[in-house]
């Protein structure tokens, strides 16, 4: 309440001392996700303009991305597309007005946890073999 | 706007540690949130322990045990001590409820009390609802008709009433406002997951004829749209309401008013 005038008085703490529930943490790291995917993207345009500058800025570029940093990263990157496709979906049920029960929330945040697991090692797996 | 730290008038310091009660085998450790607007210093924790064998099982048993055996100046809203009036409304052990019926027995280790979050702070656990009581006003908490006054009561039938249910029970503590991230960042605009919960309980209320008014009130980027369904307001209500459903409600109405 930044625009609210509360004279001296404190403002009483908030992130610091609140327990956030799994769907709120979940909801946060989507928010998260979403900026790191940009990030990705950001490092896989730069893959291609390199490639299309010339063959020793592709190398360097290549080099980076395929060393075990840029393994990491990526594949990081795959579980924070799957992640954010996830509760994307769940939020569009939401956006439908179902799933609201606490019990469903409780089912739908391990729903979304083990779809970006599971379709992160299905995706590894399939560009492997 | 988002500000994650507390400003620098609101940082807490380590409080003051109150002598244990003579010849208690059975103490639980308190620590609870003290502010006082007569010192001009910063708030604190203050950490009391309370018999357990002479104490009732609730939080606010606690509380009130303290304020009259340790302590008479901590400070804090109650009444009505069984869930119904909705004025013990603060922050224990991590999550918003009302202190007189959240019992200790569910909470593991020390009690950890604060006021309501990201609230202006009148005194220790006492919170400035002025705002909050000032947006749930504006969403014009009442019946509106444009018909003439029938010469009875205005009838409802039974399956209209039941739209009802699971929306006139809220007690307007402000645990789901002030447990909302977007509120906390938003307050000033967002009008949080308590007044939206009421919005919708007028809107579908078969015998309010200002549904299209009341639609157009909350036609703003901020008063409703700021929920992004983060859940916290369901997950902590004391009453088992659940806001964040009435406001999916809302959005729902607004797109099919549209199509």
């Amino acid at each position: 309440m930044a625009d609210v005038n509360r004279g001296n008085r404190p403002l009483s703490p908030h992130l610091q001392i609140y327990r956030l529930p799994l769907v709120a943490k979940i909801s946060i790291m989507t928010r998260i996700t979403g900026v790191a995917l940009g990030g990705a993207l950001l490092l896989i345009v730069w893959w291609f303009v390199a490639g299309a500058y010339s063959p020793e800025y592709f190398a360097t570029a290549d080099w980076l991305l395929s060393s075990w940093v840029g393994i990491v990263v990526m594949v990081a990157a795959l579980w924070t597309l799957w992640f954010h496709l996830a509760n994307g979906i769940r939020h569009f049920v939401f956006d439908l007005g179902k799933g609201f029960e606490l019990s469903s929330v409780a089912r739908s945040n391990w729903y979304v946890i083990g779809a970006s697991v599971v379709l992160t090692i299905l995706t590894l797996l399939i560009v492997i073999l | 706007m988002v500000q994650l730290t507390l400003p620098k008038n609101s940082k807490i310091r380590t409080g003051k540690t109150w002598p244990k009660p003579e010849g208690a085998k059975n103490l639980r450790t308190f620590r609870i949130y003290r502010w006082s607007p007569d010192d001009g210093e910063n708030p604190r924790v203050d950490t009391y322990f309370v018999d357990m064998d002479s104490c009732g099982p609730m939080v606010l048993d606690a509380l009130i045990k303290i304020k009259n055996e340790i302590d008479p100046t901590l400070t804090f809203r109650r009444s009505c001590r069984e869930g119904i009036c909705g004025s013990c409304a603060m922050n224990i052990d991590g999550t918003n409820t009302l202190a007189c019926i959240f019992g200790m027995d569910e909470i593991k280790g020390d009690v950890k009390i604060y006021p309501l979050p990201h609230m202006p702070v009148v005194k220790d656990l006492v919170p400035d609802l002025t705002h909050f009581y000032a947006q749930h006003e504006s969403i014009m908490p009442w019946l509106e008709t444009k018909s003439n006054t029938p010469a009875k009561e205005w009838r409802q039938s039974i399956e209209d009433r039941e739209k009802l249910d699971g929306l006139y029970e809220c007690v307007m503590c402000a645990c789901c406002s002030t447990s909302c991230p977007s509120y906390w960042w938003n307050g000033d605009r967002y009008l949080g997951p308590a007044a939206l919960l009421h919005a919708y309980r007028w809107i579908i209320d078969s015998r309010d004829e200002a549904t299209g008014e009341r639609l157009d009130g909350l036609h703003d980027p901020f008063k409703l749209y700021r929920c992004h369904t983060i859940m916290n307001c369901s997950s902590t209500c004391p009453k088992h309401l659940n806001p964040a459903k009435a406001i999916a409600e809302i959005k729902k109405m607004m797109v099919e008013r549209v199509v």
